[in-house]
């Protein structure tokens, strides 16, 4: 498989920072061949991914750095990579559960939206290490009916 | 992000333009609060006709006032929702608990 684009940028870990994330990765998405709705999902999930990382991977620390790559392959595949080297989840089948938050303003929907707006979603982490989230959707469907 | 009010007999009407994001959150919760704290504000109406995009975090503000307005006996009613804001809303269920509505004139009306 070939990568046929690819995007890597490094921003502190400030909630600034989340609509920059999630804007370049929905410019980034609307390369493919995608709906408006699509790019909208797209941008939710990286705004989950990279708030993660600023409240829970780092603690709201805004010296840290975040690290999204994103990747297009030649079936039409969109790779969403967002990393922290923060505290990592201790316990990550409770993190991934549906309204469990370790903050009460926050819904806990974050891994499930993550979840549900992508077709696969893996999740690395290691306490005191940090957390990788690894997101993909393809969009081979759209490009397909297209050619 | 901007918050406009207005206050129709005991409905505080907060109409709210932007992103509802984490990097909002704190501010929009303490601006609307400091709000229906007044004893004389009962219910809250949210209008979301110019919100741009909401995640979790927003949502987390529209739930905690839910909390909030209902713990004073108060009713809490959301209008105006763009489809990817309405999506969330009922992705989430917050529409079991929020009713959402086209526009403040419909809620006026009930």
């Amino acid at each position: 498989m070939n990568v046929r684009n690819y995007v890597r940028f490094e921003f502190f870990s400030i909630p600034e920072n989340i609509a920059f994330a999630r804007s370049c990765v929905g410019a980034f998405a609307s390369q493919l061949d995608c709906t408006l709705e699509d790019v909208e999902e797209i941008k939710l999930v990286v705004s989950e991914a990279v708030s993660n990382c600023i409240i829970h991977g780092y603690e709201n620390n805004p010296t840290q750095m975040i690290t999204v790559i994103v990747s297009i392959d030649d079936h039409g595949v969109l790779e969403i990579v967002v990393e922290d080297r923060g505290r990592g989840i201790e316990d990550l089948p409770r993190a991934m559960e549906a309204t469990y938050s370790s903050d009460p303003t926050r819904m806990g929907l974050g891994f499930t939206f993550m979840k549900s707006f992508t077709d696969d979603m893996q999740v690395d982490t290691a306490p005191g290490k940090g957390t990788t989230v690894r997101l993909r959707r393809s969009f081979l469907k759209n490009e397909e009916a297209l050619a | 992000m901007s918050l406009e009010f207005k206050k129709v007999r005991s409905t505080l009407v907060v109409r709210v333009s932007g992103e509802m994001d984490m990097l909002i959150a704190d501010k929009m919760r303490a601006e609307i609060d400091k709000r229906i704290d007044d004893r004389n504000i009962k219910n809250l109406v949210l209008n979301l006709e110019k919100v741009t995009f909401m995640d979790s975090s927003g949502l987390g503000v529209v739930i905690g006032r839910y909390k909030r307005i209902t713990a004073k006996q108060g009713r809490m009613f959301i209008v105006g929702a763009r489809p990817q804001v309405e999506k969330i809303l009922f992705f989430s269920g917050v529409n079991r608990l929020v009713p959402l509505y086209k526009s403040e004139q419909e809620v006026i009306n009930i």
